[in-house]
């Protein structure tokens, strides 16, 4: 207790321990501002000058209010100030270090509670997401089969048709010479706009065939063979045979190549068919992106570029396929891997290369595959394979 | 010489399809056309007796019923002789493998290659028609 004129009036036991003070000190009845000046001294105060705390103190004598401070020792202290009616104040120490301790152990507990919390909502989601796409796969793969057959049917009797027409050109033929002129001509044209349009059946009908057998690459699933492959040279076969695919197309075609093989990568047990696959349809996204910016900047100031690379993570491997093209809006990127998704103009792209591209990398070889994009700048890919991994 | 094929399949239109496809062949005599709309009523037309000669049974394989695997083996058993094509729209490995320990003679996937389906049956006619 300090009295009206800020001596030391009174204390307890606990107080000169709990602080340590020496008995002489305590003896002289020290005003206030010399008591903080030996607690200042000791270093109670930490770097803090005597005079900056005396002042600071000084100005909340009249004030009811308490603050904790860390002593050099380490153990954590509260002070109560109380002030008393006629002057003067009562300080309250109370040694509050284990309190202090338990509640930074609560903190500690929550704050990793809440991120084992944040990752298993990260993992759910993952989940969700390739249970969906599983599912969206397997949709896919049924529906592909319903329509199978009546497709066949429509193809089947549509050639058919075509053949059926064309012997009812011959064997009509004298007939037909004995009408009239007009009569003749107008029969000729409706069975040629027959032929035509029953060929058109059977185009059309060829390219949902198409479809449906890209469809139905979903269903395979884990049909396909494992062996350990060098994993450098089978990107470096994809990537050819991707680039003599995308040459053959279209003679015009051109892209730089650039590839950073990680050396010395050790053999990895994969499906090498499938994942053959999903590299041609990675390399053929690139090309195509990367041509789509060529063509829309035609100035000739841009060189098409597509960066093929791996990486060894241990238990793992990594592949990036990135190229600098047109790129991919923030909108779109959840949308790339569901069947079906595509931003090519219809009849160029069946939006299932990327849905089983997803399957083959996630269900079949239990890895992942990502994506990053800056519109008007790049898109890079990321497959990851785990080395022992691929359950499905 | 006319012989003998029967088509088995649940679908009314193949049998359409077949009819078409070998009209040449059904006009001129080298080939009648038998239909079974199940694998049940095909074995009950092999124990009727087909004429003239059945030289190549082809049987969908998803069919209502008895399937074509199943009438595969039945024929295997009472015909252990009969060639038998299994026709399937899902040409997956496993249906391939159990077909081809239940002795299928061959395994075909819609859409049918008529003109392959056409030279292996005049092959099938010509071994029928040796002996004789």
């Amino acid at each position: 207790m300090f009295d009206q004129d800020l001596y030391l009036a009174a204390w307890n036991r606990n107080f000169q321990q709990l602080l340590q003070l020496p008995d002489a000190l305590l003896a002289e009845r020290p005003g206030f501002d010399d008591y903080i000046r030996y607690l200042t001294e000791r270093g109670e105060f930490g770097g803090s000058a005597s005079e900056t705390e005396i002042a600071r103190l000084r100005s909340r004598l009249t004030d009811h209010h308490s603050f904790e401070r860390t002593r050099p020792d380490g153990t954590v202290m509260e002070v109560r100030h109380n002030p008393m009616p006629d002057g003067g104040f009562v300080l309250i120490y109370s040694d509050i270090t284990e309190r202090k301790l338990s509640e930074a152990g609560i903190r500690a507990a929550r704050d990793a509670a809440e991120a084992a919390y944040a990752e298993l909502k990260a993992a759910q989601a993952n989940l969700i997401q390739a249970e969906k796409m599983a599912s969206l796969g397997q949709l896919t793969a049924g529906i592909a089969h319903e329509i199978k057959n009546p497709l066949n049917f429509v193809n089947n009797f549509a050639s058919l048709s075509v053949e059926l027409l064309d012997e009812l050109k011959e064997t009509a033929a004298p007939a037909f010479v004995a009408l009239d002129e007009e009569k003749r001509v107008d029969l000729d044209h409706t069975i040629e706009l027959l032929t035509s349009n029953l060929g058109k059946i059977a185009d059309h009908g060829r390219r949902a065939d198409n479809i449906v057998k890209s469809m139905l690459e979903h269903s395979r699933g884990v049909s396909g063979e494992r062996r350990a492959v060098d994993l450098n040279m089978l990107i470096d076969e994809a990537l050819n045979l991707a680039y003599h695919g995308a040459r053959a197309q279209d003679t015009g075609f051109k892209i730089g190549l650039e590839h950073d093989y990680a050396p010395l990568l050790k053999p990895i047990e994969l499906a090498p068919q499938e994942l053959t696959r999903v590299l041609l349809n990675l390399f053929g996204n690139g090309f195509y992106a990367a041509n789509k910016r060529a063509r829309e900047q035609a100035d000739g100031s841009f060189q098409p570029l597509l960066r093929v690379a791996t990486r060894e993570l241990g238990d793992a491997v990594e592949i990036r396929v990135r190229d600098n093209g047109i790129g991919i809006p923030a909108e779109l990127k959840d949308k790339l891997f569901q069947p079906f998704f595509t931003t090519k103009p219809t009849g160029e792209g069946t939006g299932l290369g990327l849905s089983i591209s997803y399957d083959i990398v996630t269900q079949q070889h239990g890895g992942t595959i990502t994506v990053e994009s800056e519109p008007g700048v790049f898109t890079e890919f990321t497959v990851r394979l785990p080395r022992q991994g691929g359950s499905a | 010489m006319s012989v003998s094929i029967l088509i088995v399949d649940d679908e009314r239109d193949v049998a359409d399809l077949f009819r078409q496809r070998f009209r040449r062949e059904a006009r001129d005599g080298t080939y009648v056309m038998h239909f079974a709309l199940s694998g049940e009523a095909a074995l009950s037309l092999l124990s009727d007796g087909v004429e003239p000669t059945l030289i190549v049974i082809l049987s969908d394989i998803n069919m209502p019923g008895m399937d074509g695997l199943r009438l595969l083996r039945e024929i295997k058993t009472q015909h252990p002789d009969m060639p038998v094509m299994m026709v399937t729209a899902y040409g997956d490995d496993e249906r391939r493998r159990r077909a081809s320990e239940l002795g299928a003679f061959e395994f075909l996937t819609k859409p049918v290659d008529f003109d392959l389906l056409k030279a292996q049956l005049r092959q099938l006619a010509g071994t029928a028609e040796s002996p004789t």
